[in-house]
């Protein structure tokens, strides 16, 4: 059994499909980049595993566990699963010290030196230890993204979920958070992102997965798909990252 | 070039736009002369800077024309001031001070009797307006947060706490202040009833602006973009705690200026309590007015009033500006 599977995964947004029947199996340590144009479900995707948005049709299971439909434990799944955002979503009214040791004190009732000390840790291995007492808006995009980061770390998930984390980054800022990916992959973290950065999916991607229109047209190993795409979706697709000079 | 259908993206070169000219205020500065002592500087530098301009000294033109604008500009308000004050001051010498005689009668003003028995009444007003205040903050808090529940299961409450704001925002406070202070004692209903004329009024500006401040607490708490309850509930807090830590901290600190607002109209509303007997402030005025056959009285009550509400408000914008200043937003 793999450690996250989906099966027949639908999902609507009234009358937009956006997710139409998704097959999807990740294997514990397993890196898996899902890419695609804009609109073809990705974010909705990474969001229907956390139970973010309710799937409609399918099931999801993490570790032989039902994580989809009525009944589910939500909060205690999102413990175990961490998601990372686009738009960071930091708490504003909060130090960054607070942002780190709110779940982890509230949701897992550690105390809250153990969380601070913790939190502290994190923050030194990202190098920020000495941001712990600014309020997110005197940090840089980047700085806010790694703490973003570290914030999901703190509730030591056993999955993490990347929506696009350097997509509102300035290109110089964009190194500093996937050096942070690249380390948790090293680490043997299971991880999933959607991502526009095609050099780094190729780089640390166990496997990829190209959505179109909201199914996984082909998946197979990095190489595979950059290099040898059999079908004529993904051949355009790549060839308009080309185009752009991205890849 | 090839040949495109479109219009091109750059247009030919044009005429460029004459930017030499000097801006000199004429008309506005004329205008000010309504308020001579600074109209005249406005308009003697907007003459200047005409000649000069004449003379094609431009730097030094434009430099008097703005000079213009600021005295013309400084006119506008101290005439407004100026003439507002002699208007009052107007009021009270005509017709052999009347109006002073009614309404400031210098005597009674410093009659110590006045302020005390007025103040007296006032402190009414204050306890109402602290109790009332405390409850409406907490109240209001909860209506605003029953009336945000998600999900279809939550229907029924929700649509109490709406009939709750609808009915009570529909009503004028007067009303409420009657039915509840009168009413509710004359009944005697139990649990309810055999509380004082205080209590009542309580009651009932909680009920009114309990419905009020929760409208306010509910546009904050919309104004939270769903991002942070999505990064809340990724983190595997529950919606509840999402509310407490995340999304109502952020937006009390949007609406502390509206919800302050409502606070010092809740202090001003307390006096209504004078329609059920209480001896408030306004009361306690009128029987002082009644006694010496002046409307001295509600000017004291009034003073007293407004040195409530004043520092208030500049208290409060004090602190909006002071948490700008240390917090700029959320996303």
């Amino acid at each position: 059994m793999s450690f996250l599977t989906m099966t027949g995964v639908h999902k609507h947004f009234g009358l937009n499909h956006v997710l139409r029947g998704i097959d999807l199996e990740i294997e514990a340590h397993q890196v898996v980049s899902l890419i695609g144009t804009s609109g073809s479900g990705k974010s909705t995707l990474l969001r229907c595993v956390n139970a973010l948005e309710a799937i409609d049709d399918g099931e999801i299971r993490l570790d032989g566990d039902r994580v989809s439909g009525r009944g589910i434990d939500v909060d205690s799944l999102r413990t175990q699963v961490g998601i990372v955002f686009q738009s960071f979503n930091l708490f504003p009214h909060m130090t960054v010290l607070k942002n780190i040791t709110l779940a982890p004190r509230k949701v897992l009732g550690v105390d809250a030196d153990e969380a601070d000390a913790r939190a502290m840790q994190l923050l030194a291995r990202i190098g920020l230890a000495e941001k712990a007492k600014d309020y997110p808006d005197r940090l840089s995009g980047g700085q806010q993204q790694r703490v973003a980061i570290v914030r999901a770390l703190a509730m030591e998930p056993r999955l993490m979920l990347f929506d696009e984390i350097t997509s509102a980054l300035d290109p110089e800022l964009v190194a500093e958070v996937l050096n942070i990916v690249r380390d948790l992959a090293a680490d043997g973290m299971t991880m999933m992102l959607a991502t526009h950065e095609m050099h780094f999916a190729r780089e640390v991607s166990s496997k990829v997965c190209f959505l179109d229109k909201g199914i996984i047209l082909e998946e197979g190993p990095p190489e595979r798909i950059f290099q040898d795409p059999t079908e004529e979706r993904t051949q355009a697709f790549l060839k308009r990252i080309i185009d752009a000079g991205r890849l | 070039m090839s040949e495109s259908p479109y219009p091109a993206l750059v247009s030919p070169d044009r005429a460029p736009k004459r930017l030499g000219r000097v801006l000199t205020y004429r008309r506005f500065a004329v205008i000010s002369l309504f308020f001579p002592p600074t109209g005249i500087p406005a308009v003697i530098s907007s003459l200047k800077a005409s000649r000069l301009a004449r003379q094609g000294d431009i730097e030094a033109a434009r430099l008097r024309g703005e000079r213009a604008r600021e005295w013309a500009w400084y006119s506008v308000g101290f005439g407004l001031l100026v003439y507002a004050v002699a208007f009052v001051a107007y009021l009270m010498l005509v017709k052999g001070g009347s109006v002073r005689r009614v309404n400031f009668n210098w005597n009674l003003l410093t009659t110590r009797k006045v302020w005390s028995v007025i103040g007296e009444g006032f402190l009414l007003n204050l306890r109402v307006f602290a109790y009332s205040a405390v409850v409406v903050l907490i109240w209001a808090l909860i209506v605003a947060v029953v009336r945000m529940l998600p999900g279809k299961q939550c229907a029924p409450i929700r649509w109490l706490a709406t009939a709750y704001c609808d009915v009570f925002r529909a009503i004028p406070a007067l009303l409420v202040i009657g039915i509840v202070g009168f009413g509710i004692p004359k009944a005697n209903p139990p649990i309810i009833g055999g509380h004082s004329d205080e209590f009542y009024a309580t009651l009932a500006l909680v009920l009114v602006y309990g419905a009020y401040v929760s409208e306010v607490y509910r546009a904050g708490i919309s104004s939270i973009h769903w991002s942070q309850t999505a990064a809340a509930r990724s983190l595997g807090l529950t919606y509840g705690q999402t509310m407490q830590h995340v999304v109502v901290p952020q937006a009390v600190r949007r609406v502390v200026l509206p919800l302050m607002n409502d606070m010092v109209a809740l202090q001003k509303e307390t006096s209504l309590i004078y329609i059920l007997g209480g001896l408030d402030a306004i009361n306690s005025a009128r029987f002082i007015n009644n006694s010496r056959a002046s409307f001295t009285g509600y000017t004291v009550a009034a003073i007293m009033f407004a040195s409530i509400s004043l520092p208030l408000t500049r208290l409060l914008d004090y602190f909006t500006k002071r948490q700008h200043r240390r917090m700029s937003g959320g996303s």
